[in-house]
């Protein structure tokens, strides 16, 4: 083969392999979930808010929970 | 730290739907869609025992390894939420729960599943803390009032308690001991791993 044939092949080898490149698939990431604020972060509407506990305190907010679900839910602590 | 769980105990249920109708109300659940049923086992046969039933917020949870896109976390406390901006609706979760809680509104065309919806232990999802977009995707964010999931505290016979995993699992437990039976929680060990709560421990 000449090479001028032989220019002319690895040329066209080129373009087709670019041409292949756009066949290439894209990145697909999963789509990563939204980070979630934190429950003791509490809601804007502090009017809502159940017991004494401060937003932002998650000590306080923990305790809340753990004194809700006694109270409301164990009937033994109530009964005489 | 807190960790959630919820505990349904058989020998209370009365399958009065309550917590039902309280998780509809509470969070405007769309026709057609159920957060939280009541299932009855051996209806109408003497003993029989009714269960409420719901995302059980699990330790290892099979939704979250089946999701091809990745749309559900875990907060700090152990609730299982999802993104639904990012759920696709295919539907594997649904396969995967052993409970049957993933459920999908089927308002579209040619009956197309919608975005999945479940149970979010009221904890709303990934959108502000209590915004109208939070409210409008996953109903009310209760756990960033302070409070507990509606249908635990709504329970008329505290049969379905919620909140606190080692409060609840005392609670019971202070139960089974006070009648002397109905130790069995259904759906604990498979959620939360192989331990009972309530059982009585090993006499020494």
């Amino acid at each position: 083969m000449s090479r001028p044939s032989k220019v002319l092949g690895l040329s066209v080898a080129v373009v087709f392999l670019a041409g292949l490149s756009a066949c290439s698939e894209q990145a697909q990431p999963l789509g990563a979930a939204k980070k979630d604020a934190a429950a003791f972060t509490g809601t804007p509407v502090t009017a809502n808010h159940s017991g004494t506990w401060k937003a932002g305190d998650k000590t306080a907010w923990e305790q809340q929970i753990k004194t809700r679900t006694q109270n409301g839910q164990n009937e033994y602590t109530r009964a005489p | 730290m807190a960790r959630m769980k919820f505990i349904c105990d058989a020998e209370r249920c009365i399958e009065c739907n309550g917590c039902v109708t309280a998780c509809k109300a509470e969070h405007d659940v769309p026709w057609g869609v159920n957060r939280r049923r009541v299932v009855t086992l051996n209806d109408g046969v003497p003993g029989e025992r009714s269960i409420s039933v719901a995302c059980m917020h699990c330790s290892d949870a099979p939704c979250m390894a089946v999701c091809p896109v990745n749309c559900f976390y875990k907060t700090d406390e152990g609730v299982v939420l999802h993104d639904k901006d990012v759920c696709i609706g295919c539907g594997y979760c649904s396969y995967a729960c052993p409970f049957g809680a993933p459920q999908f509104p089927s308002a579209g065309t040619f009956g197309v599943r919608g975005k999945m919806d479940k149970c979010t232990f009221c904890a709303g999802g990934p959108e502000a803390n209590g915004s109208e977009a939070e409210f409008e995707k996953y109903g009310r964010n209760r756990l960033a009032e302070g409070k507990l999931p509606i249908c635990a505290e709504m329970c008329s016979t505290k049969a379905l308690l919620g909140g606190d995993g080692d409060v609840v699992a005392d609670i019971f437990r202070n139960r089974v001991l006070q009648r002397g039976k109905g130790a069995e929680v259904w759906g604990w060990g498979t959620a939360y791993g192989s331990k009972q709560a309530g059982q009585p421990g090993a006499k020494s």
